[in-house]
Formats: C-alpha cells, sequence, structure tokens
C-alpha cells in the first residue's frame, strides 16, 4: 500500500535514499542539494540506515570516495549541484570508464559565475557526454520514483553504468508537494541486492581496476560504454514496467501528453513541463491542438521515438534550460533536431533558451512559444532557430 | 581470463580494461620513456644496500646467493635517479640516455 505524505523534493530524494540504505553515501553540501546529505545523516545519526556516510572535504573526493566504494564492491551514492558536479568532473568520467554503477542526486542549479545559486540545466549539460544515465523529473514524485528505479538500471550487467536523477532546484527540491511513498519493504524487494560479478575486496579474485588504457584499447572501450548505453533503453523501459506492476505509476522514455493529435508540440524537461501542462490544458479548451513531450531519459537519448513521436505536428519548440553559448542552439534542441533529421523528419523546429539562472517562466511565456508555433505553422517556415525566452533586449 | 592482446575485438575485452588476474604489472616494461640512465659504477659500490630498496620499479637485481645487487634491469628502469640520490659513494651517476652507450 502506497503512504500518502507531503514532502520536498529534496525530501523525497533523501526518503529513496533511506530506504535503498546503500552501503556508502559519501557527500558535500552546496545549494540547492544541501539537504539531501543533510538529511541522510540524521538518518545515519539515527540507526534508521546501516550506511556508512563519509563526510568528504570536497565533490572532487565525494565522488572519488564513492567510486572507491563501488570498485570495492558495495553500493554507493551521492548528491550535489552546480559547482559540486563541476569539481566532480574529472572523476565522473572515472566513475563511468570503469563501469560503476553509482547513483547520484543532482539538483539542478546554474553553474557560476557569475554567483547564481538558482535554478537551470547548465550542470547537467555539462556532463551529457559523459557516459552516465540521466533521468529527468517533472516534479518530487518523479524525483523519488526514478531513485528507486536508479539501481535496478544501473545495476544491470547489460549497462553498467552510474546514474544521476535530475530535479530543478528550489523549483522541486524546496517546493513541498503530495507525493505517494511506497513501504520500506517493498522498497527493498524492488531494488534488491547488489553483488557485482568482480569487486575489489573478493580475496578469491585479484583484480586491477582502472589500468593503463593506451592506443590498443581504449578505443573499444570507449565503444563498450556506448554499446551498454544503447543497451540502457530496453533495461530502463523494462524496470518501468516492474515498477509500474508494483505501484501503478507509468514511466516510459518520454511522457506524451496530448501529442496524439497535436499541431503544436514542445519539447521540455523537470519542472517547466508542469507549467506546460497547464497551458496545453488552457489551449485545448480554446481548441488549440497544444501538446507536450517531455523528456524523462536525457541519456540514453530516445532520438528514433521522440523523430516518431513528432513526424505528424506541424511545429516544434525545444526549450532548453541551459545555453550551450555555441552560437547554434540548446543541448536539448540539437539533439532532437538531429534525430528529425536523420529520421527524415522535416517538421519546422526552433529553440528557446530560457529560464536561465532561475528566470521565472510562467504560463504566459509559454503561452507565447504555442503563439509563435502557431505562426511557424501557418507559414512552414522556422526563421532565427535560436532564440529566448524571457530576456531583457533593447528593441535593435 | 583468456589472453587480451591488441587484436581482440571489444566484445571479447573485459568492461574497463579490468584485469581479473594479479602480477601482471611486470609484462609492461616501462624501461622505454627514460631520458637518463643510471650507471653502476662497481669499483666504487661498497654493497650496503641502501639503492634496491628505493626503486620504484624493482629494476635493481639482488643475487639471491652472494646478496650483492647487480647490473640495472633496463626494461624496467624509468631513470628517476632515486638511487643515484641515495648512494652515498657516488657509485650511482646519472647519463643522458643514448648518448656515450
Amino acid at each position: 500500500m502506497s503512504i500518502r505524505e507531503r514532502l520536498s523534493g529534496n525530501e523525497a530524494a533523501a526518503t529513496a535514499m533511506k530506504q535503498i540504505n546503500p552501503d556508502v553515501v559519501a557527500a558535500f553540501p552546496i545549494t540547492p542539494s544541501t539537504e539531501i546529505p543533510q538529511y541522510f545523516s540524521t538518518f545515519v545519526a539515527n540507526g534508521v540506515v546501516d550506511t556508512e556516510f563519509v563526510a568528504v572535504e570536497s565533490e572532487h573526493s565525494a565522488m572519488s570516495a564513492c567510486i572507491g566504494a563501488e570498485a570495492a564492491g558495495s553500493r554507493a551514492m551521492t548528491a550535489t549541484s552546480a559547482n559540486g558536479l563541476s569539481l566532480m568532473w574529472e572523476m565522473i568520467y572515472i566513475a563511468s570508464s570503469l563501469r560503476l554503477p553509482i547513483v547520484l542526486s543532482l539538483v539542478n542549479r546554474a553553474v557560476s559565475g557569475p554567483l547564481n545559486i538558482h535554478c537551470d540545466h547548465s550542470d547537467a549539460m555539462g556532463v551529457r557526454d559523459a557516459g552516465w544515465i540521466m533521468l529527468f523529473s517533472e516534479n518530487n514524485q518523479e524525483a523519488y520514483d526514478n531513485t528507486l528505479m536508479a539501481h535496478r538500471i544501473a545495476e544491470n550487467e547489460k549497462v553498467l553504468l552510474p546514474l544521476m536523477v535530475c530535479q530543478d532546484g528550489f523549483i522541486t527540491s524546496h517546493s513541498i508537494e503530495n507525493i505517494e511513498l511506497e513501504e520500506d519493504s517493498e522498497v527493498k524487494k524492488f531494488v534488491g541486492e547488489y553483488h557485482p560479478k568482480h569487486y575489489l575486496l573478493n580475496d578469491k579474485e585479484p583484480i586491477a581496476v582502472g589500468p593503463l588504457d593506451l592506443q590498443s584499447y581504449l578505443f573499444e572501450h570507449k565503444a563498450q560504454q556506448a554499446e551498454a548505453m544503447k543497451a540502457a533503453k530496453d533495461v530502463i523501459l523494462d524496470v518501468a514496467k516492474d515498477f509500474e506492476k508494483w505501484t501503478g505509476r507509468h514511466y516510459g522514455l518520454f511522457e506524451e501528453y496530448m501529442l496524439d493529435d497535436c499541431d503544436l508540440a514542445i519539447v521540455c524537461m523537470n519542472s517547466t513541463a508542469g507549467t506546460t501542462k497547464a497551458v496545453v490544458n488552457e489551449l485545448r479548451k480554446n481548441g488549440v491542438k497544444a501538446g507536450l513531450l517531455k523528456i524523462r531519459v536525457y541519456r540514453p537519448f530516445p532520438g528514433e521515438e521522440v523523430a516518431k513521436a513528432l513526424e505528424n505536428v506541424k511545429a516544434v519548440a525545444v526549450l532548453d534550460k541551459a545555453d550551450s553559448l555555441n552560437a547554434v542552439g540548446g543541448a536539448l534542441f540539437e539533439d532532437v533536431v538531429s534525430s528529425m533529421y536523420v529520421a527524415g523528419n522535416k517538421v519546422p523546429t526552433v529553440n528557446y533558451v530560457y529560464g536561465i539562472g532561475g528566470r521565472d517562466t510562467t504560463t504566459n511565456d509559454i503561452k507565447s512559444v504555442y503563439n509563435d508555433l502557431a505562426e511557424i505553422a501557418k507559414t512552414g517556415k522556422a526563421e532565427n532557430p535560436y532564440r529566448y525566452l524571457g530576456l531583457r533586449k533593447g528593441e535593435n | 581470463m583468456s589472453e587480451i592482446t591488441n587484436k581482440t575485438p571489444m566484445d571479447d575485452l573485459t568492461i574497463g580494461g579490468n584485469i581479473y588476474t594479479s602480477g601482471n604489472a611486470k609484462n609492461f616494461k616501462t624501461g622505454d620513456w627514460r631520458s637518463q640512465r643510471p650507471v653502476f659504477h662497481e669499483d666504487k659500490c661498497k654493497q650496503c644496500g641502501l639503492c634496491f630498496p628505493v626503486c620504484p620499479e624493482n629494476a635493481i637485481p639482488v643475487g639471491k646467493e652472494d646478496l650483492k645487487r647487480k647490473n640495472f634491469n633496463f626494461d624496467y628502469c624509468k631513470g628517476c635517479g632515486v638511487c643515484s640520490k641515495v648512494c652515498p659513494f657516488g657509485a650511482i651517476t646519472m647519463e643522458e640516455e643514448g648518448v656515450n652507450l
């Protein structure tokens, strides 16, 4: 039986971690994810979990400790945001290339500078090609559910990749919402125990992890990571199926909201999807065929599936909560349009960079995007595809 | 674990290059990085035994019977010069690799 509760996004993530009861948590506090290790350390102090909590001196050490713990054969978790993730960056690549299924709770925040502690996705976008599975969460419930599914995906033999669960800093991490929690014993049963095939503390099999890997080998090892990332797609769907059987809550690679007969589609991630749904509902009442494609699984990117889901719409807007500063467009935009191009999908598509540094994105902002899409659908032309939403700008 | 070479296809490689056996560092010869070469002057050596324990590559062999150090194992000596620094008798000098051999 599910338990009705009300929790913030950080509490939801910490509660999932408590129920998973990992062997090791190594973390360093940083806004807005500070509460996750804070709550978790009280669970440790109160004896609710039997986790070894390592209070490290930096995020570089947090990820290093998780790598050591996972390689030793245990289950390790951590949480961070923005510059904390930046400081982990070197070890983020080591974790994925050593194929260690660490689970990280990433509470999305702008990477400084200038100094900003509010939500955008620049932290996540900075590690999008680092070989981590990346799940995005619209609300607290999804942050909780994605964390419960994380180990089953990451530790699958065909995958063995680290995984990060993303949610929007402050917008969801500090907002209290209704949530359905699952029973501790049921979570334990669903997540299962971790028994890696090879691990450093096995005295029957002395092994070396992370050896020198020069011209004759690195290429093949990277290709193995790429294969694992491709294989992760089916594993994510299988785990979601089991999760749905258990909880009744459905998850796919992405959510299609009123997309079936849709003319004007927005593609976005995390909490903005909630704002967009409200606008879709309103526009639908007025007869506008608006729809939403909310990415849940950003890595591996479900390119073929996204292109197919968008093949019958008349215009698409991809919303990026991080600017790639590449003079072309945001990262999600590039993933979506290149997937569409490869699939031969010629629907006119534009990009809006929005919500940088925690700038509010209101239903009126989203409405203006649908208005632009209506214009594009009429003319069939998407001029200036690299646009901003909610930016102050002089007239010329 | 079967033998892995630079002809092994990716499907047969271990993940992350993990090595599931022990004692294989000796298969990787580190001697070809050397830019400085230690030269052993046997006449000055008192066999005091200070040099071989500090060698990071175990490249100073010691006789099992006579317990005397022998000349360097240049398959593994990286030319770091630590042995030359600890020798109190000037019995190890560093010279540029590839010159005056």
